[in-house]
């Protein structure tokens, strides 16, 4: 027996484990007892099979390249399986995120009605399972099946609510984006394929491809997997598909689902197309910057939460891609090292994103479960009712705001790393544009993190705005399940941003299989458990560990010097505010006022309408509409055409047999004249 | 040098910045007073107050949260980081290494989140357009801030406070004309940055032009004392940045001991010319209009894209 197959070796466990979240799908349809078992042991269940699921994800990475190949599929086309650290790193945050989510969504989900909670068991399962064959898979055929899947069982879940028109819309729209991309990466699994009747990855990655058709391989995988994950300029779905979901399935979209389009766009890119040339990574990253900074300015515009959410995905898509895209800069000139760390960096972000994105869902699941809310400006003061979601959202709103010593920040601050390796770079222009595209990292972070402080003031914090919603004086705080559910991922916040080496090893491991060469001598030896070390001791470090320590250390012994010292007397009394007794709570800041200074500073980027009161209006409103511009520009146009000419194609539909019989008799005599 | 040594001059250094932070503010406040024919408070006042405001009884806010109340002392933990990282009287410091400028950003963006926060909690007017403000002059000041910092690791090739020092302090006198954008940028976003004039005026109470006064309107007792401590930290830390960026001679290597006396010396001739020179600054310009605070920092991120590329191109 090849020792490559002895049982139990990661690639068997993941394939069990998928099949597994398969059977737990299945067991939540079986009629007789479904909901009891739907309500209490699917979502447990299959938030074990996430565990076990990282934990072999994890193994991968260390252990050699397992392949297997399964008696499924077409005649002479079997399922490829292959699992290498690049797919074990991907298992273990698919695994690992989706094991909070699970728990939560047992809780949240709780007082579904059972039909629908077993539909929604049913469809959330298969959904998890299609993404861990989408890593798992080594052939573009199981590759296009499980992603196919993935994106059905996502689209049926995000339409759970289809009475209401709206979100029927934003499935189709979702739906409709999805194939386009669908489209794109069948057309580049072809181009890999060059006509030769082998569609395993061995195949297409042994191809030599002319340096035009790797470019249009490249391009092809780029926008097509770029559908999925929100990437400009075909992010439309995304803010309208992910609130529309309820909030484990947002959490799951968002957190995980599009890092699976990650996965896809640097298996095809890195791996199968190989060759990586600089000029790509320059596209990839102006596409980045762009879905950065679209991104985080949009969020600021937003006051629906799930909403605002969706746009910072979009957000950290584009930080994800500058990371790839530098690194496929530094490795098309030939700067594997610097590449690899580049490498490094985006994935590192993948992970931290899936991680605090799908806390940050998960407690705007808490709201809207607890108040019913999803408008901000209805919320206010939550922080006094649900103490316990407060507190980790504000940990997923730290994390995501890119600030020490949580998770957010490494990532970041490693892609800034990367962008300082330019001075290597032979091309003069391309060195000095680098550290433009971490300048724009630099404001979309602060952006990000002003984007939080409203999220978090508005909704949390200050008082609820009058006249209270009448569903805010009796919201309650999460349940014990959805809050084991956010603990778990807020304490992954804690561990990624903490001890950040043991991350960096596991990717310098996945960067090696993909790039022969991982990070330098210098770098892994100056790295411990207590300091991060990306390139050489003497040129960067940092240590989150010190950092927390110093802090909380230092927060704490001043307040005990302030207790000791001096007295510990508070007085109560009404807020200060210069003095004005008529306040009320209506005086807060909105959502909306928040983003009054970005309206300013980036006005031209929005598509505005605003109504102003008149000095004589009885009834004064204020009306102010801020729209996705990509909706005129690109959108509108495209859907037009598509309806221009399919209404000129309809004109064949005559709905006569007869004239349908002349077709097939003139296409039969067009055949004759060519084949003859 | 021993280990326990260089722990002796960290925490040596990080006592002693916390202690003179409030130094600094009571000598540029003497300086300003001076330039507008005002007799000078005692250069000392700073300390008086705090003195005075731990002495108050804290009023706070009915409806506020803990986080109000935690604030204060994170800011002040926060400072007191930056403080023990900055080069200010030796290089070579333990804990240096922790956190490289990026981080160092990280920390004063920490802060600055949580104070923004804090202003949000009790749910007033004020409050909220305070940290909205803030938040503003953030964003803006963030990449301004990171390609001056970027332009000076490009010449050291490093992002440690530590290394750039040591390239910089040991190196033969040359202009270096990137550094002298730099050098300009990082100014614009010091002054935005710690509230000063012309983005910010630190001595006014009109409602309608504060930004740092109107997130912290509603803390006073202990937890003002602390802000306002932890706001003089800042302003030392970032002269001191700017001092081991542009002109670090003078500076100890730790574990020198003998070399302190001439490090503190030059270290407070200094902060000297530096308070001078910012409330020079103060007296001859006037507050921006807020609006006008994007079209300020970012012509600080345009010099500091031009020191970039002036490093690039000239080498120098």
């Amino acid at each position: 027996m090849n020792p490559a197959n002895v049982p139990l070796s990661p690639l068997v466990g993941a394939l069990a484990l998928a099949v597994c979240w398969l059977i737990i799908a299945a067991a939540c349809l079986v009629p007789a007892r479904n909901a009891a078992f739907a309500r209490r042991f699917a979502f447990p269940l299959g938030a074990l099979a996430g565990l076990i699921l990282a934990a072999f994800g994890l193994e991968a990475v260390w252990l050699p390249v397992r392949t297997m190949t399964l008696p499924l599929g077409l005649p002479d086309l079997p399922f490829h399986l292959r699992v290498d650290p690049l797919a074990g790193f991907f298992l273990m945050l698919l695994g690992s995120v989706s094991a909070g989510i699970s728990v939560y969504a047992a809780g949240y989900f709780r007082a579904e009605a059972s039909g629908r909670l077993a539909l929604i068991g049913c469809q959330y399962h298969v959904f998890l399972a299609s993404m861990a064959f989408v890593l798992l898979a080594d052939d573009a055929y199981l590759f296009m099946v499980a992603w196919e899947t993935m994106a059905l069982a996502s689209y049926f879940l995000v339409i759970t609510d289809h009475k209401q028109p709206a979100i029927r819309s934003a499935g189709f729209l979702y739906l409709l984006i999805a194939h386009l991309g669908a489209i794109a990466i069948l057309l580049c699994f072809g181009v890999l394929h060059g006509g030769r009747g082998d569609y395993s990855f061995d195949a297409l990655r042994a191809a030599q491809l002319q340096p035009a058709w790797a470019t249009l391989a490249f391009l092809l995988a780029f926008f097509g997997f770029g559908a999925k994950a929100g990437m400009l300029p075909l992010h439309a779905w995304l803010p309208e598909a992910h609130p529309a979901a309820p909030s484990p399935v947002s959490a799951l979209m968002s957190g995980v689902m599009i890092k699976t389009a990650i996965y896809g766009m640097v298996r095809v890119i890195f791996d199968l197309i190989g060759n990586v040339r600089w000029e790509w990574g320059l596209v990839v990253l102006v596409i980045g910057a762009g879905t950065t900074l679209f991104g985080v300015l949009y969020a600021l515009m937003q006051h629906d939460l799930k909403r605002l959410l969706a746009y910072h995905s979009v957000e950290n898509i584009g930080i994800i891609l500058l990371g790839l895209g530098m690194a496929m800069v530094f490795i098309g000139f030939g700067h594997r090292v610097a590449g690899t760390l580049g490498l490094i960096a985006g994935l590192y972000h993948t992970l931290n994103h899936a991680v605090f994105k799908a806390l940050l869902f998960l407690g705007a699941g808490s709201i809207l479960h607890s108040t019913g809310l999803r408008n901000l400006n209805d919320m206010g003061g939550l922080i006094h009712r649900m103490p316990k979601t407060a507190f980790y959202f504000l940990i997923g709103a730290l994390a995501i705001s890119a600030l020490p010593p949580l998770n957010g920040f490494v990532s970041e601050w490693l892609t800034f790393q990367t962008a300082l390796q330019a001075t290597i770079l032979q091309n003069g222009i391309v060195r000095s544009l680098l550290p433009l595209f971490a300048a724009t990292l630099a404001l979309a972070g602060a952006l990000t993190a002003m984007c939080f402080v409203k999220v978090f003031g508005i909704a949390f914090l200050g008082r609820a705005r009058e006249p209270a919603h009448p569903s805010l004086p009796h919201a309650g705080d999460a349940g014990d399940m959805e809050r084991y559910g956010m603990a778990w991922l807020a304490a992954g916040c804690f561990v990624l941003g903490l001890f950040p080496t043991s991350f960096l090893l596991i990717l310098n491991r996945v960067g090696v299989s993909l790039g022969g060469q991982g990070l330098s001598e210098q770098a892994l030896a100056g790295s411990g458990w207590l300091w991060l070390v990306p390139t050489a001791a003497e040129q960067a470090s940092y240590s989150p560990l010190i950092f927390l320590v110093v802090i909380v250390a230092v927060t704490l012994l001043a307040f005990f010097l302030v207790r000791r010292f001096y007295h510990g007397r508070a007085r109560l009394a009404d807020p200060w505010d210069c003095g004005y007794p008529e306040q009320t709570s209506r005086m807060q800041d909105t959502a909306d006022a928040f983003g009054q200074p970005i309206r300013h500073v980036f006005g031209p980027l929005y598509r505005m309408e605003r109504r102003l009161p008149g000095p004589e209006d009885a009834a004064p409103t204020y009306v102010l509409k801020v729209e996705d511009r990509h909706w005129y520009w690109l959108y509108l146009p495209v859907a037009r055409a598509a309806e221009f000419i399919s209404s000129k194609i309809a004109l064949l539909q005559q709905g006569r047999i007869s004239i349908y019989l002349l077709y097939s008799f003139i296409t039969l005599i067009a055949l004759l004249v060519f084949v003859r | 040098m021993s280990q326990a040594t260089a722990i002796g001059f960290q925490i040596l250094q990080s006592v002693f910045v916390v202690l003179a932070a409030p130094l600094l503010v009571g000598w540029v406040n003497q300086c300003r007073a001076w330039l507008q024919n005002r007799s000078a408070p005692s250069i000392l006042l700073p300390y008086w107050t705090l003195a005075k405001l731990f002495h108050k009884e804290a009023v706070v806010a009915r409806g506020a949260s803990s986080l109000f109340r935690a604030t204060p002392y994170i800011l002040f933990g926060c400072m007191w980081l930056a403080a023990g990282i900055v080069p200010v009287l030796a290089t070579g410091l333990p804990f240096a290494p922790a956190a490289d400028i990026i981080a160092l950003v990280g920390v004063f963006a920490l802060a600055r989140v949580f104070s923004a926060l804090a202003a949000m909690d009790i749910g007033t007017a004020f409050g909220g357009l305070g940290a909205r403000r803030e938040m503003m002059i953030g964003f803006l000041a963030e990449p301004a801030m990171l390609m001056t910092l970027f332009t000076a690791a490009f010449i050291s090739g490093s992002t440690q406070l530590t290394t750039i020092v040591d390239t910089l302090a040991h190196r033969e006198f040359a202009l270096h004309p990137s550094l002298a954008f730099a050098g300009v940028a990082f100014l614009m976003v010091l002054l935005a940055e710690n509230a000063r004039i012309p983005i910010d005026n630190p001595a006014t109470h009109l409602e309608l032009t504060m930004i740092h006064e109107a997130m912290i309107l509603e803390y006073s007792g202990r937890h003002l004392a602390l802000v306002e401590w932890a706001v003089a930290i800042k302003l030392f830390a970032y002269m001191t940045i700017g001092i081991a960026l542009f002109v670090p001679w003078g500076i100890a290597p730790a574990g020198n001991w003998g070399a302190l006396p001439l490090a503190l010396g030059a270290l407070a001739a200094k902060l000297a010319v530096a308070g001078a020179g910012l409330a020079l600054i103060e007296a001859l310009l006037a507050k921006l209009r807020l609006l006008l605070a994007p079209e300020f920092l970012s012509t600080a991120f345009l010099l500091g894209v031009l020191g970039m590329l002036t490093h690039f191109f000239v080498r120098g």
